[in-house]
């Protein structure tokens, strides 16, 4: 059924261009090369926050300090591996992409914990960042609630995410 | 704050690798980290282009303002001190559109727009107003329906079914943004005491 969407999406703006006489296949490949100049402008930041969260990873030290977690996140039925990627979600989107592949690598993407990643990447957004940089670039000093209540939900949307993987998939 | 998150975990783990005797893993981490970003940069490619191309022909067709217009009917409510025929409106649908159909790069500059329109009808100009901060809690809660990133990840990962994760998502970002609109609302009146 879920394999209908991108077909069908893809389906009707086909067929709607054609209607509207738009240059299908000229405007097709102007939105391919701003993909291209997307990537090509991501590429230093994946590049340098795979760096650090890499040599990070490698020195074992998550793992390490997730041992005296782990009797509370198993109170909270909380799975160990996506402590990291809860963490860094809200703070930097290409540290959370790399931690993602890292999961879905490890653990599969069919696995419970790469499912979850995978919702909990879908699903919110960069809170820090996207708050910080919309307010500065107007000059507002003063944020009022704004940071609070964006963490107090991305907090809740991981527990949401949790519970919709495990009654959903 | 990315600056000390790159510095710190750099030293960090240099340091800590150092003194359980694992140098060497992290050598090789250092020196193999780039093939690992290249690698999921080649992930993000194929789908990413794809997306963009079928967007931008909804978007020369005039499919996108078209469906903006629609969209605009819902949001308007969400959004009381904003004055009726406020040009932020459009700037505001126009964004949530844009990141809804998941073109996230696109929908930053109606978001700025969106925000000095709303600039503009704020009383004081160093206070975030009531509407900014709702517009950046309906942003932060990033409403997808298609997350194209997520699913080329899973489908270069081998997943049986890279798109089953669709409905979860859109499931869960649906709660997550009411969850994220009733708190604003709380906040909101809470706040007014601490002012």
């Amino acid at each position: 059924m879920i394999n209908f969407i991108i077909p069908i999406i893809v389906l009707f703006i086909i067929i709607y261009g054609l209607i509207k006489k738009v240059d299908i296949y000229d405007v097709f490949i102007e939105g391919v090369k701003e993909g291209l100049k997307m990537i090509l402008n991501i590429f230093p930041t994946i590049f340098t926050m795979s760096l650090c969260i890499n040599v990070l990873i490698s020195s074992n030290i998550i793992n390490d300090l997730t041992i005296y977690l782990e009797p509370l996140l198993d109170i909270l039925n909380f799975p160990k591996e996506l402590l990291p990627i809860a963490v860094m979600r809200p703070i930097s989107g290409s540290s959370s992409l790399i931690l993602l592949d890292n999961i879905l690598s490890t653990y599969g993407p069919d696995s419970f914990v790469g499912r979850v990643a995978s919702v909990l990447q879908g699903s919110t957004d960069t809170t820090i960042y996207i708050i910080s940089l919309y307010f500065a670039t107007i000059g507002i000093k003063k944020t009022r609630y704004a940071l609070i209540v964006g963490l107090l939900t991305d907090f809740i949307t991981i527990i949401i995410s949790l519970i919709v993987v495990s009654i959903l998939l | 704050m990315v600056n000390y998150i790159f510095g710190i975990f750099l030293i960090i783990g240099i340091i800590y690798s150092a003194l359980t005797g694992n140098i060497s893993i992290v050598n090789q981490s250092l020196i193999t980290s780039g093939t690992k970003a290249i690698d999921i940069i080649l992930k993000m490619i194929p789908l990413l282009c794809l997306w963009l191309g079928i967007m931008k022909i909804a978007s020369t067709s005039g499919l996108l303002t078209k469906i903006s217009k629609y969209a605009s009917i819902i949001i308007k409510p969400i959004f009381p001190d904003l004055k009726k025929e406020s040009p932020s409106i459009s700037y505001i649908t126009s964004n949530i559109v844009m990141n809804m159909l998941g073109l996230g790069n696109a929908a930053t500059p109606f978001g700025l727009k969106a925000m000095k329109s709303m600039q503009e009808e704020n009383n004081n100009k160093e206070v975030a107003s009531r509407s900014m901060i709702t517009f950046l809690i309906i942003n932060t809660a990033s409403v997808t329906i298609i997350p194209t990133t997520v699913i080329s990840f899973r489908l270069l990962n081998n997943a049986k079914d890279a798109t089953d994760i669709i409905p979860a998502c859109i499931i869960t970002t649906i709660l997550s943004l009411l969850i994220g609109l009733i708190l604003d609302k709380i906040f909101y009146h809470i706040w007014r005491y601490f002012d």
